[in-house]
């Protein structure tokens, strides 16, 4: 390293790194969240389509989860980006504007993220509906729930009791593609690192904060998610 | 009396209304014709014990009375109110109008063979599950109510327990009290006991003769034959999807014409 130390660069002074820093793990977790989520919402019809769904439904279902989980992840980031991109420009032009118009790279992150995680879920919540004792099912149905009642009260926590194991491993996923995403400009951890490293000439220090504060997020999530795991795992043998 | 298609206890068929009525039930899976056109009412009161061999149709006898099993044809009335029903898409009768069949479904409890409790739940908050989320009653009100029918089946001490901590027996009786809680007009039993290790039997068997003491109106899918011979006052043999025998215990026990009922009997 060349004069200044890690703790010099990394300060929250106003020539220190350290808001930046702390700013771009944020826009990552945003990102992966927002991915995260609509991967969720996804899944949930993905496994509904692949479940329960007629013929046709059920063959789109199975394709979309065989062309995601064959394409390289980087390459739907891009094709999320530049054709937001073109399709912006072409809105653009069309109102008599000039040049490029790029699509937000949140957006287009959040996106690519949601459509690949989306297959994933979608085998999560199908594996973890099939886990679920169609007994329990039944009895809630000769009890006279609705539909609503039933999915609320009766799928909706035993699904996630089931799912949670996998869904925290889609999230380790998830997290680690948001990386990705820097290639299209969004200021998220590892772009704001190599900003950092190429103005300062200190690529080291950079890299190495980046990488503690993945770890940071990670730690949380994990804690996040064993608690949640404790939760829905309740009243399953073994467990208080 | 003789052992007659409609042997049912007189003073109770001419006090009471019927509380299920089975018109020309037909149930086929696929090419297979399980239940092959039943017809019987049951009047209020009335504890039949439903007997047969394995596979004769018991199971989907009692779960096409509340729809957990589509019936290929035929009508079934709950407390004088006709399930509306449709043809469905694989040709056998789907519900018309659901609203109607979850509120008949919540007079008709059911208690399966392998209990059904819902595993996320405490043993109240399954008893407590229908009457305040299905039936929306005062929580207050419900707990305890479900309190007082824990206490009845005797593990008021597992209110806080869940399913899987505790022993078939004990579940099997939260589950009898989770359909006590709906305040049902008939409940439907699918081999309560089958399930069970011997030892436990008893328990169960011993809440369930309590419910028929009461007046309750019950069907009851058993193999229990001191149940169906001393606790029941009717008894249904089918046989191959069709009723063999039907009359009360002393008849059928005592003096029936049925080659393949006495074979059964016999074990
Ligand atoms: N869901 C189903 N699909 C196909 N066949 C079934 C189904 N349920 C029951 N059966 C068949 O219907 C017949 C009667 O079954 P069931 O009513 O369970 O008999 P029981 O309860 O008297 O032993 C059996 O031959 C069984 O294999
Ligand atoms: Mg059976």
């Amino acid at each position: 390293m060349t004069g200044a130390s890690f703790f010099d660069l990394m300060n929250f002074g106003p020539n220190g790194w350290g808001w930046a820093l702390i700013t771009a793990a944020g826009v990552t977790v945003m990102v992966a969240l927002a991915g995260f989520s609509l991967g969720a919402v996804i899944g949930t019809f993905g496994a509904w389509a692949k479940i329960s769904g007629r013929g046709p439904i059920r063959v789109a279902a199975e394709v979309y989860t065989t062309v995601l989980r064959g394409i390289p992840d980087l390459l739907v980031i891009f094709l999320f980006y530049f054709g937001g991109s073109l399709a912006l420009t072409a809105v653009y032009k069309f109102f008599g504007g000039e040049g490029f118009v790029s699509f937000p790279g949140f957006t287009a992150g959040a996106l690519a993220i949601g459509f690949t995680s989306g297959a994933q879920h979608t085998e999560v919540f199908r594996g973890a509906y099939g886990a679920i004792s169609q007994g329990e099912i039944e009895a809630a149905k000769a009890t006279g729930m609705s539909r609503m009642l039933l999915f609320r009260r009766i799928i909706m926590p035993l699904l996630l009791r089931y799912a949670l194991p996998g869904l925290g491993n889609v999230w380790q996923v998830v997290l680690k593609e948001s990386a990705l995403v820097s290639v299209t400009g969004l200021v998220e951890l590892v772009r704001q690192a190599q900003l950092g490293a190429g103005s300062t000439r200190e690529p080291f220090s950079f890299f190495l904060a980046a990488a503690i504060l993945f770890l940071v997020i990670t730690f949380v999530s994990n804690r996040v998610f064993r608690f949640s795991e404790a939760y829905f795992s309740r009243g399953v043998r073994g467990t208080r | 009396m003789s052992a007659s298609v409609s042997a049912i206890p007189m003073d109770i068929a001419e006090t009471s209304a019927p509380a299920v009525q089975i018109g020309d039930l037909h149930k086929n899976f696929g090419g297979l014709e399980v239940l092959k056109g039943l017809t019987f009412d049951v009047v209020e009161g009335q504890v039949v014990s439903i007997l047969g061999s394995s596979g004769s149709g018991k199971s989907t006898l009692l779960r096409c009375i509340n729809f957990l099993e589509a019936p290929s044809s035929g009508t079934i009335t709950i407390g004088g109110e006709t399930v509306r029903t449709k043809v469905g898409k694989t040709g056998d009768l789907v519900p018309a109008d659901i609203g109607q069949l979850n509120r008949l479904r919540t007079s008709v409890g059911m208690v399966f063979q392998n209990f059904n409790l819902w595993s996320h739940k405490t043993v109240l908050e399954n008893v407590m599950e229908g009457p305040v989320f299905v039936q929306g009653r005062p929580e207050a009100e419900c707990r305890e109510e479900a309190g007082e029918f824990l206490a009845k089946v005797g593990i008021y001490d597992k209110c806080d327990a869940y399913p899987a901590h505790l022993s078939g027996g004990q579940q099997q009786r939260a589950a009898i009290a989770r359909v006590l809680a709906m305040h049902p007009a008939v409940m439907l039993f699918d081999e309560p006991t089958s399930a069970l290790d011997p030892e436990l039997v008893g328990e169960v068997l011993k809440v369930m003769r309590a419910l028929a003491d009461e007046g309750r109106t019950m069907l009851v899918v058993t193999h229990e034959m001191g149940f169906a011979r001393e606790v029941s006052n009717r008894v249904i043999f089918l046989e191959k999807g069709t009723i063999e025998e039907d009359g009360s215990p002393e008849d059928v026990f005592g003096a029936s014409k049925s080659e393949r009922f006495r074979k059964f009997i016999a074990g």
